[in-house]
């Protein structure tokens, strides 16, 4: 490591080598993404097992639901790499019924890494939206409904607004995860979805170059942070709301 | 569209099938790499060749069963002694915690509560870093003084438990609070105006009613600490825990072994969530 000085040459280094600052950029906007991919996935999940089928069913579902996240992303990210790969278990399938004739190339390609990130964070989603949901009163709904109101104006008018501090909650989780995620982005994003988890990871356990990793570490919490920062003011959600 | 309210034919259907693909979608993986554990086959993928269970018991060269390599079951072993301290240490700590926030006034209580939810948001790599530099300066300023090597102050097995135990003694102190709040405060001041000690009303009154939340709490700790990489592999010593062995593995060199592994966490996991789903129905 050499004599310790104080210096911002790690820091510098980030702003000035392309590389860094673009896949930060570029792990920002897919991470923005997912998250919405997330909420559009999960909210239909979430209002369904706290207001359409019976408490007892929903239990079950939730176990069902839990179970991915219990058994931990190494294992689920390994699953998809099993299914999406050139001879995996989808292509196979697909050219067995004679769907198509050349595997399609799914694995190693932002896909594969959008569909692992969006796997191991939606769940993260679910819950905050399920415990909102749960305290709105149906009456609310049925009061619409009477007064003639259509289904789209119900969710955008009334769930979706009352749902907005688990939605903002979810978001947050979920985008933290994403933006931090290692293993989805290292195991089946392809070479050119190069994460930024991976520059602190790899000036750690390989380059052993551990200042300008701790810097980059920095960074990732500080952008991460500002960019929450930024997506609550727009949205006009109060952190203390959000909290509770 | 909900349960008191009719609705459309279609808009049902179009729901159901929406739900029944999303968790086709969640449980696809699982099944996958369950089902693949028994082929006959050296790759990792269809066609089916049969049903066999060499990927477990198998002990040639060709093909070695997962019960036969010593190196996996040394790092399961790693694992679960990781996962039971740090589930200990955590479970402690974390209703102490939840305690301490949700009975006691002090000042710089909301920055004090802010901290130790922060674990929840900051990403696992950036703890890990953070715990490894730390220590790793720590341990370099007490050998320069002192001539002492700490263990605990290098990459270790005992630093991988500290690692893990800082964020799992949040999710410990959350479940534990939820419960908390659920309380009746009025039984402890009962107790207390009994002549309890304040020690004695929360050894006899409070916990006892904290009780399933704490060993709920317990096994989330577990399997926090069983599934975790993001943090672990900067803290890992000479010992990897199961998660790291498998990672490098899937990297270097995939053999239905994997899948065998993977079988039998999905299995352990899906009974644990079984027994407290049941365990749970009949509570109420």
């Amino acid at each position: 490591m050499g004599e310790m000085v104080f210096s911002f040459a790690n820091y510098i280094e980030f702003f000035t080598q392309k590389i860094y600052w673009l896949t930060f950029v570029k792990t920002a906007a897919f991470s923005i993404g997912v998250t919405m991919l997330a909420f559009l996935v999960s909210f239909p999940i979430a209002f369904y097992l706290t207001k359409v089928i019976s408490k007892k069913n929903a239990g079950f579902l939730m176990v069902l639901l839990l179970i991915p996240l219990w058994v931990g992303e190494l294992v689920t990210v390994y699953g998809w790499m099993v299914l999406l790969g050139d001879h995996g278990v989808i292509n196979h399938l697909l050219i067995t019924i004679g769907l198509i004739d050349e595997p399609i190339n799914m694995l190693y390609t932002n896909f594969s890494m959008v569909v692992g990130l969006l796997y191991m964070s939606m769940l993260f989603m679910v819950i905050p939206v399920m415990s909102t949901l749960q305290s709105l009163d149906d009456s609310l709904i049925e009061a619409a409904c009477d007064l003639g109101a259509s289904k789209w104006d119900i969710y955008t008018k009334i769930i979706i607004p009352y749902s907005m501090p688990g939605i903002t909650s979810g978001a947050i989780i979920v985008f933290m995860l994403v933006i931090g995620d290692y293993l989805a982005p290292n195991l089946l994003g392809g070479k050119n979805s190069l994460w930024f988890t991976e520059q602190i990871y790899n000036n750690f356990l390989q380059t052993f170059n551990w200042n300008e990793g701790a810097a980059f570490g920095f960074l990732l919490l500080i952008f991460s942070s500002a960019i929450i920062w930024f997506a609550l003011k727009l949205s006009g959600q109060k952190l203390e709301k959000v909290g509770s | 569209m909900i349960r008191s309210l009719p609705s459309s034919s279609l808009y049902r259907i179009g729901y159901g099938v929406y739900v029944f693909l999303f968790f086709t979608f969640l449980l696809m993986p699982l099944v996958a790499i369950s089902v693949l554990a028994f082929n006959d086959s050296n790759f990792i993928s269809l066609p089916w060749n049969g049903f066999t269970l060499d990927w477990f018991f198998s002990e040639t060269d060709e093909r070695q069963g997962l019960f036969a390599d010593e190196e996996l079951i040394a790092s399961i072993y790693t694992s679960i002694t990781t996962g039971f301290f740090v589930a200990v240490l955590s479970t402690l700590v974390g209703t102490f915690a939840a305690l301490l926030f949700e009975e006691e006034q002090f000042r710089l209580k909301g920055l004090f509560y802010f901290l130790a939810l922060a674990p929840l948001v900051i990403p696992g790599v950036i703890l890990g870093i953070s715990i490894l530099l730390t220590a790793t300066a720590a341990g370099n300023h007490i050998e320069n003084t002192f001539g002492l090597d700490v263990e605990l102050f290098r990459p270790s097995y005992w630093l991988v438990v500290l690692g893990q135990f800082s964020f799992a003694a949040t999710y410990v102190m959350l479940l534990v609070t939820a419960r908390l709040k659920k309380f009746d405060r009025t039984l402890e001041e009962a107790a207390l105006s009994l002549k309890a000690t304040r020690l004695e009303a929360i050894w006899y009154v409070t916990i006892p009613f904290l009780r399933p939340a704490i060993i709920g709490a317990f096994v989330v700790a577990f399997i926090l600490s069983f599934s975790n990489i993001n943090t672990t592999i900067f803290l890992i010593g000479s010992d990897p825990t199961l998660p790291i062995d498998l990672y490098s593995r899937i990297r270097f060199s995939s053999t239905p072994i994997l899948n065998a592994v993977s079988f039998m966490i999905v299995v352990a996991i899906s009974g644990l969530a079984i027994i407290n789903f049941f365990a749970n129905r009949s509570n109420k």
